[in-house]
């Protein structure tokens, strides 16, 4: 259940990497360097007074680290817990966050002229959290500032945003 | 290219190379007896100068190898018999060493030493190592005369290894025959140089990161293992082999839990080692005669504890100094030595480790602490036992000194000392006798990382609770639950009636059952007083791994940390008085959450 990503990419002169998911009809991407791994969804323990996209802990090999629900957070797609539910492990600054997407789709290459700036999407997406747009194959892709989404006040991870 | 980083590896080594021997010159220093100083010391400790001085000017810090320069020429006229041992060097030194430790930290990033400190302490060393060998009898050997009660073969040992290293050292009392000995107390003395070296070489340097992640790793083999054991339970009595192999997987594992453990133990010694300093320093200013005694200083202690129980400590040891041991004239005129003694104990009890502060000054004043409780407006009883008058100490803001010295009595302290042990998961008293002293008792857990705890269920959720808060559990007849004003609960136990904590409602979970007659009470003890935490039922008691939820979140009211239970799932880790508080300031609100 368990894809372990090689992390020395990023070469020069070749663009970014990303890493892409879809959440309901819409696919976003993320900087792959943040991605330590991708795990099957399994039972979370529930954290107290947490907000309902906040789904609990788990324990990954001796870290107890927090599980988001971004169709939760988003209201994207309905919130099933499947076996092929796909839990996204980031490691952001000294940080270890889980979340939880439809699905993980594909590791795509983008170079700088490829990204397009975004104009304000959605009320529920602050698009100051969004690095830009791509166009892959017809489809368009997010590009998420996925650090700077987790660190934001409303995903209530840090301790500033718990009270 | 690589040499810069090269040597940036090597200063590192040589920055705790430096530090390690500025603390044995201290206490190496502070532990000689200036009438007669042992010589194998005088050498140790100009061999940590020379040492430091080498290794300095090798990796290009020419101030700190002036300055050990300096202290090196001195020591070195003192270890050669040319110049009497005083105080005056003994402070010199001491002296040379904080402002090389300053220099060192300098160098780390720190602040820069102010250069006239320097001058001024090189000029003083200089002074000193200028005088003249007037002492000629100090210069001549003295012979061997050990006292007839130190024990033959001590006695031998102790010949034997000054002889060897071919020196006549003075020894006048028993106790520096035998504080000389353990340098070879069985083995053949010619081995003695030897050893200590060789000790030395046998131990590494690994950063505690590197540690902490084997601990981790061999944290979750063991949940590995016992999920092993739990897949296989069916195969058991067809294939007994089988049984066997995973028995003796969860002997190895568990060995190696211990052993990884283990290696971040350190013992007392890593704090008490500042003490005698601190105390010399401290009794100097104050002008107390004050010898400090250190017991136990092998007893080991988990180096989070250690590290945290420096600064409370330190604390009490000044208040011994400065509050507890009475001026000299004092204590003659009570018929006491003049010169106070200050103890430090360490030992095991239990599965904790005690950590006793004593000393034999005047006490505790039972009529002042009540006095400056009447004055503060802090509530007792009617005639309150010595307890409870000695816990007003630990009251915030409460100070008993006559006046407000250099060294205590701000009034910050005792409160934070107890905030901290007991942070710890320690507990902190006080016992006093007037005119005999006073003695302070730590009892610390072993470890930071491991708790023992009881399992409760509520709902489908299990949760920690730390035993040592725990009193008893019990099921409450339906008769003893009363209420007041509708809402807040109390229970009826033994005479008492508590509070009643549902912790269903504290964290708004779906419990089991609603009425306390079908589940369980645990009484708990806790700074916010006693109570009854309502649960659904208990699982069992268990040794849990202290995981942090903060390290990837943020602090949760209520929880004290997160654990991983035999399955591999997580469960949480009560804090008890705050789920107390919690559950007294809003019983109905987390229902509605």
């Amino acid at each position: 259940m368990e894809i372990m990503l090689s992390r020395d990419n990023n070469a020069p002169g070749r663009g970014f990497e990303f890493l892409t998911f879809t959440l309901g009809q819409e696919e976003y991407g993320i900087d792959i360097l943040k991605v330590q791994e991708i795990r099957g969804y399994e039972r979370v323990t529930r954290i107290v007074n947490a907000p309902d996209f906040i789904k609990g802990v788990i324990n990954l090999r001796g870290t107890i680290v927090p599980i988001i629900d971004l169709r939760l957070k988003f209201k994207l797609g309905s919130a099933e817990y499947t076996p092929f539910t796909v839990v996204i492990i980031l490691n952001l600054h000294e940080r270890v966050v889980g979340a939880v997407v439809d699905s993980v789709s594909d590791v795509i290459q983008l170079s700088p002229d490829e990204i397009s700036e975004a104009p304000p999407i959605s009320a529920d997406l602050d698009t100051t959290n969004i690095r830009g747009l791509a166009t892959l194959n017809e489809r368009m892709v997010i590009l998420m500032d996925i650090e700077g989404l987790m660190n934001s006040p409303e995903m209530a991870l840090l301790a500033e945003a718990a009270a | 290219m690589s040499f810069d980083m090269d040597m940036s590896e090597f200063h590192a080594v040589f920055f705790e190379e430096a530090a390690e021997h500025l603390a044995s010159l201290e206490s190496l220093m502070l532990g000689l007896d200036v009438g007669s100083p042992d010589h194998e010391t005088l050498n140790a400790i100009f061999r940590a100068a020379h040492s430091i001085k080498g290794s300095a000017s090798t990796f290009g810090f020419p101030d700190m190898a002036a300055v050990t320069h300096e202290l090196e020429t001195l020591l070195d006229r003192v270890r050669k018999n040319e110049l009497p041992l005083t105080d005056e060097i003994v402070d010199a030194t001491l002296v040379a060493r904080d402002v090389l430790l300053m220099q060192l930290a300098a160098h780390q990033g720190g602040e820069a030493v102010a250069q006239s400190d320097v001058d001024q302490l090189c000029a003083r060393l200089r002074e000193l190592a200028a005088a003249e060998s007037a002492v000629a009898g100090i210069a001549a050997p003295v012979a061997v005369e050990a006292p007839a009660e130190v024990p033959e073969a001590t006695r031998e040992a102790v010949i034997a290894a000054s002889t060897e290293a071919g020196l006549a050292v003075a020894l006048t009392t028993a106790p520096d025959a035998v504080k000389a000995a353990p340098a070879a107390p069985a083995t053949p003395a010619g081995t003695t140089s030897g050893a200590k070296n060789v000790a030395g070489n046998e131990s590494i340097r690994v950063s505690v990161e590197r540690v902490d992640q084997l601990i981790n790793l061999v944290g979750e083999l063991v949940i590995t293992q016992s999920m092993l054991a739990q897949t296989a339970q069916v195969d058991l009595l067809e294939n007994e082999q089988m049984y066997e192999r995973l028995q003796q997987l969860e002997r190895n594992t568990r060995e190696l839990q211990e052993a990884v453990m283990s290696i971040r133990m350190l013992p007392v010694s890593a704090v008490f080692n500042r003490f005698p300093r601190l105390v010399r320093d401290l009794a100097g200013k104050l002008g107390k005669q004050i010898e400090l005694k250190t017991f136990g200083e092998a007893t080991e202690l988990d180096r989070g504890v250690i590290e945290k129980i420096t600064d409370p400590l330190t604390h009490l040891v000044r208040n011994s100094v400065d509050h507890g041991i009475e001026m000299p004239d004092e204590r003659a005129a009570t018929g006491k030595p003049a010169k106070g003694v200050v103890s430090l104990l360490a030992f095991h009890q239990g599965g904790s480790v005690v950590i006793q502060i004593q000393d034999d000054g005047k006490g505790l004043d039972r009529d002042k602490l009540l006095a400056k409780a009447r004055e503060r407006g802090i509530p007792l009883g009617e005639n309150p036992t010595d307890h409870e008058v000695w816990n007003l100490i630990f009251a915030p803001g409460f100070s008993t000194a006559a006046a407000v010295t250099d060294v205590s009595g701000r009034g910050v302290g005792m409160d934070v000392v107890r905030r901290n042990i007991e942070q710890l998961g320690g507990r902190v008293e006080l016992s006093s006798v007037a005119g005999q002293g006073t003695t302070t008792t730590i009892r610390l857990p072993l470890t930071l990382a491991i708790m023992d705890g009881m399992s409760v269920g509520i709902g489908d959720q299990t949760y920690i609770v730390p035993l040592t808060a725990i009193i008893e559990s019990l099921r409450p007849l339906a008769a003893d639950v009363r209420s007041i004003a509708g809402q807040d609960r109390l229970v009826h136990v033994r005479g008492e009636y508590l509070p009643l904590v549902a912790l269903h409602e504290v964290f708004g979970l779906q419990p089991r059952t609603t009425r306390p007659e079908e589940g369980l009470l645990i009484i708990v003890d806790t700074e916010a007083g006693r109570a009854a935490l309502f649960v659904d039922e208990m699982l069992g008691q268990r040794q849990v791994v202290i995981k942090s939820l903060e390290s990837n979140y943020h602090k949760v009211p209520g929880i004290s940390a997160a654990t991983i239970m035999g399955d591999g799932s997580v469960s949480m880790i009560l804090d008890v008085s705050e789920a107390v508080r919690l559950g007294r300031r809003k019983p109905h609100l987390a229902i509605a959450v």
